[in-house]
């Protein structure tokens, strides 16, 4: 808007413009160190990835070499063959992000209001899992829930689960590993949002004789929206495309995720336009549930 | 084959591109400010995948090319001036001292020749690897590595699609002692371009403790006390193969596709009723020793460590209807500056004695000829080891999976993945 109203009144009076004219390039130079990574690192790679993803094995059936074509029915054979893979991953996605909404929003709540002098320690220990390796943490989870392990064994001991039961390599497991992995991703937005509410908003509710549920109900969480709205971003987002858990937790064949299809068919089976045009639509697909998402909750207050 | 079939002929500005990519001229830099000036088709072709014909048609089009022109050139060796050695290898594969976290013929290999050897466990599986620096590799640059080591399907891949240099064969007087039946291999004529590292069997291994029985077959492995404790390799080349075995085919010969399809047949249904607990590369081990499986189709060498450093808890046998037998192979890439520094490593380790340590930590098949007279005077028992020292006879009982042609392997290896639920 303001780069416009500038360009506007820039021809109209020309001679005293030097100032104006400056000031009307400085969005551009700010821009700039933006604009050149995101054609780098993003514009070049997309471009690339959507070649790919249209080209066709070259003749003579060489492994991995491949020739340019405009072959978009790759898409139509990615999404007929992998539609299950596709849903399984939203569903995934889906549960692990409501879960990590329902632990993380009381867990936020906790250290925003109630923590007092323990909330900055409480706020490291939210974080602290980012300081190993996600897959070292999840490696981990394989072995502390072991058949032979102590919780798996104790459960067993108790009749809480059934004898023959596996823990890990279930679907469980897999929903279980995201929600654990993003969680840090659904807490600290929901904090960020929650902390800056002003209390005088929350006596005023209790003043006009709300109760604790009342308050929460009309006060708390929708001035918490933004932290949900985030939160739920980042955590669905990154899921819908995870495949380390589902490597590490799941159970072949029934637990595959998108991600690990993409990756089977990128190292083992060699076939790079199968895999480019299975990440593409993975990246539309979250793209139009993300559109519609936000349209529904609304971005106004997302910073 | 790929060198014969032709492709329309570049813009003159992306074959420029391809063919400057090909002398390793052009950085990515200016890569990208020469892609900025081309046209989307012309750009889009500059970075496909195809190396291999597509250079060489590319350079034909310009009327220099011949046909080997397709592929990567080695890069020029500095070996001389730069004393370093790059060597990446899979995991538990190479002789190590826990209390000096350091591996002893490597570092004795160091002192002997003022080479400094950095050595690295990159190399989780096959697949992987070759997804990771193929595009590297074809575009002829440097990966950082001097030696990386792969099975026989993959070695006949890199070697078949130029991604690899030929041996400093001067400097290798040892290559000769390499045993008659690995002298020769049907994708490296002359072992101009390889040299095998180790060999083993897949076969079967179990918890002794919870498996009283041992196993003698693999559709032992079906039992039902065992369900959900039983893992496969995910090189399906040994996990199938050893089905087909089982189902009396021979593998080291070209067989019918309903073959294959019979002993996929067998995997998925054991993966769908819940026998099969997980499909995986190395890393099988850590399930053995947390008990989460208790009989894996595993590599002979991989559980002779367990049992080294975890207890005599585990054995492992090749299966009565045979098991399979296969070779890692020690490659110089394209890219490396330093192939005669890794000539001279290569070199070292088929000296006898040092093939003998390695083989005492490692306990794979001992390419080296003379090293079990070594073994002799280090440890007596495992110079007698089959698994390290095989006669005639026990090579009877294992088959070389045959090599097969690109397009089977693909189409194989997809019935294969989709069978996992990918």
């Amino acid at each position: 808007m303001a780069i416009a109203s500038v360009a506007h009144t820039g021809p109209a009076a020309p001679p005293p413009v030097p100032p104006g004219r400056r000031r009307s390039l400085t969005p551009y130079l700010l821009l700039l160190p933006g604009i050149a990574w995101l054609t780098i690192f993003f514009v070049v790679p997309i471009v690339t990835l959507f070649g790919t993803s249209l080209q066709v094995p070259a003749e003579g059936g060489e492994t991995g070499v491949f020739v340019q074509a405009f072959r978009f029915a790759n898409y139509v054979d990615a999404v007929t063959e992998y539609w299950a893979q596709f849903s399984r991953s939203f569903v995934y996605a889906g549960i692990a992000t409501v879960l990590a909404l329902a632990i993380g929003y009381p867990l936020a709540y906790m250290i925003a209001f109630k923590a007092g002098k323990l909330r900055n320690l409480l706020l490291v220990l939210v974080v602290a899992p980012f300081f190993a390796s996600f897959i070292l943490r999840t490696i981990a989870w394989r072995q502390i829930l072991a058949d032979e392990g102590f919780v798996v064994s104790s459960l067993k001991w108790l009749h809480v689960i059934p004898q023959t039961a596996t823990v890990t390599a279930s679907a469980v497991a897999v929903v279980a590993g995201i929600t654990y992995n993003f969680l840090p991703f659904m807490t600290l937005p929901l904090y960020a949002s929650l902390e800056r509410i002003d209390p005088r908003l929350l006596e005023a509710g209790s003043d006009l004789y709300g109760n604790g549920f009342t308050v929460f109900r009309k006060v708390t969480f929708p001035l918490s929206l933004p932290g949900v709205v985030a939160g739920t971003l980042l955590t669905f987002i990154p899921a819908a495309g995870d495949y380390v858990n589902a490597a590490l937790l799941g159970r072949q064949p029934g637990t595959a995720m998108i991600g690990n299809v993409v990756e089977s068919r990128f190292f083992r089976i060699v076939d790079y336009p199968t895999a480019a045009s299975l990440s593409f639509v993975l990246m539309a697909a979250i793209l139009v549930l993300v559109f519609l998402y936000i349209r529904k909750a609304g971005t106004e207050e997302l910073v | 084959m790929s060198q014969s079939h032709r492709r329309p002929p570049l813009s003159p500005e992306a074959a420029q591109i391809v063919r400057a990519m090909q002398a390793g001229r052009l950085s990515r830099r200016s890569m990208l400010t020469g892609a900025g000036a081309l046209g989307m088709g012309a750009f889009l072709a500059a970075c496909s995948t195809s190396a291999p014909g597509a250079t060489g048609s590319a350079t034909g089009g310009a009327g220099t090319g011949t046909a080997p022109a397709g592929k990567p050139s080695p890069a020029v060796d500095t070996s001389d001036t730069d004393k370093v050695v790059n060597w990446a290898n899979w995991t538990l594969y190479l002789d190590f001292d826990d209390k000096s976290k350091t591996y002893p013929t490597l570092e004795a290999f160091q002192k002997k020749t003022g080479i400094k050897a950095t050595y690295s466990e990159d190399i989780e599986d096959n697949d992987s690897y070759y997804g990771k620096v193929q595009a590297q590799l074809k575009a002829g640059q440097d990966i950082g590595k001097d030696i990386i080591v792969l099975t026989d399907y993959m070695a006949a891949r890199v070697i078949r699609q130029g991604l690899v240099q030929p041996l400093v064969e001067s400097v290798m007087p040892n290559k000769t002692r390499i045993l008659p039946n690995l002298a020769e291999v049907s994708y490296d004529q002359g072992r101009k371009q390889s040299l095998t590292w180790q060999s083993g069997y897949a076969g079967l291994a179990w918890n002794k403790a919870k498996v009283p029985g041992g196993l003698k077959n693999v559709s032992d492995l079906w039992k039902p006390e065992l369900k959900g404790r039983v893992e496969v390799l995910s090189e399906w080349r040994d996990t199938l193969g050893l089905i087909m075995m089982e189902q009396g085919k021979r593998i080291d010969g070209k067989f019918a596709d309903a073959d294959f399809e019979n002993a996929l047949a067998v995997l998925e249904k054991q993966l769908n009723d819940g026998q099969i607990r997980q499909v995986k590369g190395n890393s099988y081990k850590e399930d053995l020793i947390s008990e989460d499986a208790l009989a894996v189709i595993g590599w002979s060498g991989d559980i002779f460590q367990l049992v080294a450093e975890n207890g005599d808890k585990w054995d492992f046998a090749i299966p009565e209807a045979g098991g399979t037998l296969w070779s890692d192979n020690m490659l110089i890439p394209v890219g490396s500056p330093h192939a005669k520094n890794a000539s001279t490593l290569m070199n070292y380790y088929y000296d006898p004695k040092v093939a003998a340590e390695v083989a005492a930590y490692v306990n794979y098949i001992c390419p080296v000829q003379g090293a079990q007279a070594e073994m002799e005077k280090l440890d007596a028992e495992l110079a007698k080891s089959k698994l390290i020292f095989p006669t005639a006879e026990d090579l009877s009982n294992v088959q070389v999976f045959y090599s097969l042609d690109p397009e089977t392997e693909t189409k194989y290896t997809e019935q294969f993945q989709k069978v996992l639920g990918n």
